[in-house]
C-alpha cells in the first residue's frame, strides 16, 4: 500500500513537470510583456503552441541522418528525468536516491550533447554557429557547475538532493560560500536555459542565437518535443535553485497528504517568484556580446572555486 | 662622575635621543637659507650622538616603549655617530650642489628636515621595545627616505624613488604581518594589550608560544624587513636608490638604514631562537646571505656608474653578515657585530669621498673617472684605502671580520666555507680592477680642487685601521656579550 | 561567540577577497577605482562588525577613518587625477585576465592552507580573519606584479593595506598599530598620488611604468 502511494506520490511529480512546464514558460512571457507594457500572450499560449506543432506535418531535409529524426525524443527525455527528479513539493520520493546533483548534471550534458549534435546534422551554417557556441559556453558553465555542485555537497556531505534539501532546512545559516554558490548558479541556469544576457530566445537573427540555430531545421512534432524540453530545462533550473537554497515548505518523507499540499503550495510560489524575477532581470540588462560570455561564465566559475575554497576555513565549526 | 652629571640633567638620555631629531626636523622644515641650517643640521646631530655617548655610561630600565641593552647601544652609538659625520658631509655636498642648482632651496629644507626625520626614525626603531613600535619607525624611515632619494626630480631619480617605493612598502607591509602573527603566537600566553607587543615580555614567555606561529611569522618578517637589508632576490630597489639619490642619503641608506633592518632581523631571531621547537632560522639566512654575496659579487663586475658598483658591494657585505648571523654561535655571531660596525663605518667613508668625486668630475659614470690619485691625491688615496678596506684586506677591520667568519663556518661547515671564499674573492677582484681603473692612471675629467669635508672620511677610515689592529678589551667582551644573547 | 556573529564576520572578510579578485577583472580606469572604494567600504564594515563583536569601541574609529578616506576620499581624488592629467583610460594586464584569476585563486588556496596550519592553536575567528587577511594581501601584491599603469599598482597597494588592517583587527585586543597603520595608509596615500604622479606626469607626459623603463639607470 505505502509502496503503490510512493509510486503514486513519484509519478504526480514526473507529470507535474511535464504540465508546469509550459506554464512557467508562458508566465515569463507574459510578465516580461507587461513590463515592456504589451499586452503579451495570453499564459496558456504555449499549450496552444505545442497542439498546434504537433498536428503539423514534419519537413525533413533530404540529408537528415537517423539522429536528427531520434535526437528530439532522446533530448526530451533526458531532460524529463532530470526535471522529475528534483524535488518539488517533497523530498524522499521513490526514485529521489537516484537524484544525485552530478548524475543531473551528466543527464542534463548528455541532452546537450545530442542538441549539439542535431544541430550540425543537416549541415547548415546557422546549426553549425548554434552548435560551436553551445559547446563554448558549456566548456565553462560545466565546471562553473561542478564547482558550484562541490560546494553544495562539501557544504551538505553528501550530492543526493534530498539531502542536501534536509540539511539546508535544519542548518540554516548565513554563510559566504552559499552566497557565492548562489550566484553562480543563476549565472549557470540563465546560460544554460539561453537567456538573456547569454542568448536572446526570442530572436532569430544569426548573430544574436545560439539554442535556435541549433533547432531552427526542426518542424512539427519533432519541435514540439524540443519546445517542451527546453521549457522543461527552464523548470529544473528553477526548482533546483529553490530546492538547493530555499527549501523550506518541501513535504518530508511519509507525511500527510496535507504536507503535501503544503508543498506543492510553496513549491508554485516558487515557481511564480522565479518566473518573475527572471523576467524582471531580463528586462532590465541587454545581451552580451558572444565574446564576452565567456568572461561571464568565468566569474561562475571562479565563484564556485571560491565559494569551494572558503568552505575551508569554515571547517572548525 | 660622568654618572652623577648624567643624574643632574633635567632630562633622560633617551628622550633626547628622540626629540632632538624630530625637534630640529620641524626647525629645519622651517628655517630658510643655507649656511644657518646647514649648521644646525649638524648641531643636532653632535647633539644626539653625545646623548647617545652617554647611554654607554648610564642605561634607563627598560620601558613599555623602549629600552636599551646590549645590542643596541652598540647601533644607537654607531648610528648617531654616522649620521652626526654624513651631517658635516652633507654641509659642503649640499653647498655644491645648490651651487650647480641641482637643488633648490626650498627642496633644501625639505632634505635637512626629511634627513633629522630619518635620525628620528631609525633612533625609534633602534630603542622601541614595542614591536609594533619598531615596525612603525622603519616605515617612517623607509618613507623618509624614498622621498629623499627622488629630490632630484629627473627621469632617473623618480624611477629609482619609485621603485624603492614600491618595494619597501610591499617588504614593510609583509613585516607588518610578520608582527601581527608574533602578537598572535604571544596573546594565548601573555594576554592581550600592549604586554603581548613588548620585546622584553616576549623573549621571557617565547619558548611557550606555537611554534608553528612563530615560524611562519619568521618567513614573513625575514622577506619583509629582508627586502629593507637588500638581500638578493629582494635588492632590486637598493642600486637605483644608492645611484640616484644625493650621496649623503646613499652614505646613511648603506651605513645605518641597512643595520635597522638588519637590527630588527635579529630581535626576531632571538625570539625565535628562545622557543625550542621553532625552526631554526639559522639555515634560511645562510641561504639568503650566500645567494645575496655570490649574486652582488658577480654583478660587481658589469658596472659603470660609481655609486651603483658600491650599493652592490653593500649588498654584498649585508650578505654576508646575514650568513654570518645565521651560523650563529659565539664566534660568528661577534663576527657579524664586528662587520656591521666597521661595514657602517667604511662604507660610509667611500661615500663621502665618492660624493665629492662625483661632484668634481661633474659625472658618476667610472670610464670618465681617472687618475685620481694625480688630480685630487687627499680623494684619490682616501678611496684607495676606503676600498681596500672593503675589500677585506688587512690591516683594517673589515679583514678581522672577515677571517672570523671564514674560520668559523670552516670549523662548523667546511662545505659552505667554499662559496663564502669564492664570493669574497670575486668582489674584491671586480673591486680592485674599478678600483686601479678609477684611482691611477692619467687623470680625465675636471681638476678642479673639491671644498671637500675631509674630517668625516678619515676620521671613519682611521677608526677602522684603529679597530683591525687592536680592540679595545671592553669593545670586545661587549661583543661578546651580545654575540651570546642572539644566540 | 556565538554562531551568526562569527558567520557575518566571515561573510564580510569572504566579501573582501571577492572584491579583490572583482579589482583583478578590472580593465578600466574609473571601473577599477569604483571597485576600490567597494572594496574599502566592505573593509570598514568589517572592521565596524569585529569592533563590535570584540567590545573593542576604538576600532569603530578605524572603520569610520577607513570608510571616510579609503572608499570616498582617495577614490575620488584619484578620480579627479585621472581626469586632470588624461591617463589612458585602459589598463593593460599582464599575461591576460583567465590566468591572472587562476592564478590568484591558487594564492588564495595557498594563503588558506598555510594560514590554517600554522594557527591551529589560536581562536577560530581569529585565525580564519588572519587567512582572509592573507589573502586580500596576496591578491594586492598580484596585483601590483601584474599591472603596469602607476594608479593601478597604488589601487594595488592600497588594497594590500586594506588587507593588512583586517589582519590588524582580527588579532583582537592589538593595540595602536590599528590606528597606526590606518594613519599611514593615509599619509602613503597622500605622499603617492601628490608627489608622484605630478612628478611623473610632469616628466613623462605619461603614467605608465613601462615609460620608466627607458630611464632606467643600468640593466640589473
Amino acid at each position: 500500500m505505502v509502496l503503490i502511494l510512493q509510486l503514486i506520490a513519484q509519478g504526480a511529480q514526473m507529470a507535474l513537470v511535464l504540465l508546469l512546464a509550459p506554464l512557467l514558460l508562458g508566465f515569463t512571457r507574459k510578465v516580461k510583456a507587461r513590463l515592456l507594457r504589451r499586452q503579451g500572450p495570453p499564459v496558456l499560449q504555449p499549450y496552444r503552441d505545442l497542439l498546434r506543432l504537433i498536428r503539423k506535418e514534419v519537413v525533413l531535409a533530404h540529408n537528415a541522418s537517423w539522429l536528427f529524426r531520434s535526437g528530439p525524443y532522446l533530448i526530451f527525455a533526458a531532460t524529463w528525468v532530470a526535471a522529475a527528479l528534483i524535488p518539488t513539493f517533497a523530498t524522499d520520493l521513490y526514485f529521489s536516491w537516484t537524484a544525485d546533483l552530478i548524475a543531473i548534471t551528466a543527464l542534463l550534458g548528455s541532452a546537450r550533447f545530442f542538441l549539439a549534435l542535431v544541430g550540425m546534422d543537416v549541415g547548415t551554417a546557422f546549426g553549425g554557429i548554434g552548435s560551436s557556441r553551445e559547446m563554448m559556453f558549456a566548456s565553462l558553465a560545466e565546471p562553473g557547475m561542478i564547482m558550484i555542485v562541490f560546494t553544495v555537497a562539501l557544504l551538505a556531505g553528501s550530492t543526493q538532493l534530498s539531502e542536501v534539501a534536509e540539511f539546508m532546512v535544519t542548518h540554516v545559516t548565513l554563510r559566504v560560500s552559499l552566497g557565492l554558490a548562489l550566484v553562480g548558479l543563476i549565472i549557470v541556469a540563465l546560460a544554460e536555459n539561453a537567456r538573456i544576457p547569454v542568448d536572446n530566445p526570442a530572436t532569430h537573427l544569426e548573430l544574436t542565437m545560439v539554442h535556435e540555430a541549433m533547432v531552427l531545421e526542426y518542424s512539427g512534432r519533432h519541435l514540439a518535443v524540443l519546445e517542451l524540453a527546453s521549457a522543461l530545462k527552464l523548470l529544473l533550473y528553477i526548482s533546483l535553485i529553490a530546492c538547493i537554497f530555499f527549501p523550506w515548505g518541501l513535504a518530508p518523507f511519509g507525511s500527510g497528504p496535507a504536507s503535501y499540499l503544503i508543498g506543492l503550495a510553496s513549491y508554485l510560489g516558487k515557481l511564480t517568484v522565479g518566473g518573475f524575477l527572471l523576467a524582471l532581470f531580463e528586462t532590465s540588462i541587454a545581451k552580451m556580446r558572444v565574446f564576452r560570455v565567456p568572461d561571464f561564465l568565468g566569474i561562475a566559475l571562479m565563484l564556485g572555486l571560491l565559494g569551494m575554497l572558503l568552505l575551508f576555513v569554515s571547517r572548525s565549526f | 662622575m660622568i654618572g652623577a652629571l648624567l643624574h643632574r640633567l633635567p632630562f633622560e638620555p633617551v628622550t633626547a635621543i628622540l626629540v632632538i631629531p624630530a625637534a630640529s626636523a620641524i626647525l629645519l622644515a622651517l628655517l630658510p637659507g643655507y649656511r644657518l641650517t646647514a649648521r644646525l643640521n649638524v648641531l643636532a646631530a653632535f647633539l644626539t650622538f653625545l646623548a647617545a655617548l652617554s647611554l654607554l655610561v648610564e642605561r634607563p630600565a627598560p620601558g613599555g616603549y623602549l629600552f636599551v641593552d646590549d645590542l643596541n647601544v652598540v647601533f644607537v652609538v654607531l648610528g648617531t655617530f654616522v649620521g652626526f659625520t654624513t651631517s658635516a658631509f652633507s654641509a659642503s655636498y649640499i653647498a655644491h650642489e645648490l651651487e650647480i642648482g641641482r637643488l633648490t632651496p626650498a627642496y633644501l629644507r625639505f632634505y635637512h628636515a626629511m634627513y633629522q626625520a630619518l635620525m628620528f626614525s631609525m633612533n625609534l626603531g633602534l630603542l622601541a621595545n614595542n614591536i609594533g613600535l619598531m615596525w612603525v619607525a622603519i616605515e617612517l624611515a623607509t618613507l623618509t627616505t624614498v622621498l629623499m632619494v627622488g629630490i632630484y626630480r629627473t627621469h632617473q631619480a623618480l624611477e629609482a624613488a619609485w621603485k624603492y617605493f614600491i618595494l619597501g612598502s610591499v617588504g614593510i607591509a609583509l613585516a607588518l604581518f610578520g608582527t601581527i602573527l608574533v602578537y598572535m603566537a604571544a596573546r594565548p600566553v601573555i594576554g592581550e594589550g600592549h604586554d603581548a607587543m613588548v620585546w622584553t615580555s616576549l623573549m621571557e614567555k617565547s619558548k611557550d608560544f606555537s611554534p608553528d606561529m612563530l615560524n611562519l611569522a619568521f618567513v614573513f618578517l625575514m622577506l619583509g624587513y629582508g627586502t629593507k637589508v637588500g638581500l638578493a632576490p629582494l635588492h632590486a630597489w637598493l642600486p637605483d636608490a644608492h645611484a640616484e639619490g644625493p650621496t649623503p642619503i646613499s652614505a646613511v641608506l648603506s651605513g645605518l638604514l641597512l643595520n635597522v633592518a638588519l637590527y630588527a632581523v635579529l630581535r626576531f631571531k632571538m625570539l625565535l631562537a628562545a622557543n625550542t621547537a621553532a625552526i631554526a632560522p639559522g639555515p634560511l639566512m645562510v641561504t639568503l646571505g650566500l645567494l645575496s654575496l655570490i649574486f652582488a659579487g658577480f654583478m660587481l663586475y658589469r658596472r659603470r656608474d660609481i655609486k651603483r658598483l658600491f650599493a652592490y658591494s653593500s649588498i654584498e657585505h649585508m650578505g654576508l653578515i646575514t650568513f654570518a648571523f645565521g651560523m650563529g654561535g659565539p664566534l660568528a655571531n661577534f663576527a657579524g657585530l664586528l662587520h656591521m660596525t666597521m661595514h657602517s663605518l667604511t662604507k660610509s667613508a667611500i661615500f663621502f669621498t665618492v660624493g665629492h668625486i662625483s661632484q668634481v668630475k661633474g659625472t658618476q659614470k667610472m670610464s670618465e673617472i681617472r687618475g685620481l690619485t694625480v688630480s685630487h691625491p687627499l680623494l684619490g688615496w682616501g678611496l684607495v684605502v676606503g676600498v681596500v678596506a672593503i675589500a677585506g684586506l688587512p690591516p683594517l677591520g673589515i679583514f678581522m671580520s672577515e677571517f672570523l667568519i671564514v674560520s668559523s663556518t670552516f670549523a662548523r661547515e667546511p662545505l659552505l666555507a667554499l662559496p663564502l671564499v669564492f664570493g669574497i674573492l670575486i668582489a674584491l677582484g671586480a673591486l680592485f680592477l674599478r678600483l686601479s681603473d678609477v684611482a691611477f692612471g692619467k687623470p680625465t675629467g675636471s681638476m678642479a680642487p673639491v671644498k671637500a669635508s675631509r674630517l668625516p672620511f678619515i676620521a671613519h677610515l682611521a677608526l677602522v685601521l684603529a679597530a683591525g689592529i687592536y680592540l679595545p678589551g671592553p669593545l670586545v667582551t661587549w661583543f661578546q656579550n651580545v654575540a651570546r644573547l642572539l644566540g | 561567540m556565538d554562531h551568526t556573529a562569527i558567520d557575518v564576520a566571515h561573510m564580510l572578510a569572504g566579501g573582501m577577497v571577492l572584491v579583490s579578485f572583482m579589482l583583478l577583472y578590472q580593465d578600466r580606469m574609473f571601473g577599477l577605482l569604483n571597485v576600490f572604494a567597494l572594496h574599502a567600504f566592505v573593509l570598514s564594515l568589517s572592521v565596524a562588525w569585529q569592533a563590535y563583536i570584540q567590545n573593542a569601541p576604538h576600532l569603530f574609529i578605524t572603520a569610520f577613518i577607513a570608510l571616510v578616506l579609503k572608499a570616498i576620499i582617495i577614490p575620488v581624488a584619484l578620480h579627479r587625477v585621472v581626469v586632470r592629467l588624461g591617463i589612458h583610460r585602459t589598463i593593460e594586464i599582464i599575461g591576460g585576465v583567465g590566468p591572472t584569476m587562476l592564478f590568484g585563486m591558487g594564492l588564495v588556496a595557498l594563503s588558506m592552507v598555510v594560514m590554517l596550519h600554522a594557527t591551529a592553536t589560536a581562536d577560530p575567528l581569529a585565525r580564519e580573519d588572519l587567512a582572509f587577511a592573507l589573502s586580500v594581501v596576496l591578491l594586492g601584491l598580484l596585483m601590483m606584479v601584474t599591472r603596469r599603469n602607476a594608479v593601478s599598482q597604488i589601487v594595488g597597494f592600497m588594497s594590500l593595506e586594506n588587507g593588512l588592517i583586517l589582519a590588524a583587527t582580527g588579532a583582537k585586543g592589538m593595540p595602536l598599530v590599528v590606528e597606526i597603520s590606518v594613519a599611514f595608509s593615509v599619509l602613503v596615500a597622500f605622499i603617492v598620488i601628490g608627489v608622484f604622479l605630478f612628478r611623473i606626469r610632469e616628466r613623462f607626459d605619461t603614467v605608465d611604468v613601462e615609460a620608466l623603463e627607458e630611464a632606467r639607470g643600468e640593466r640589473l
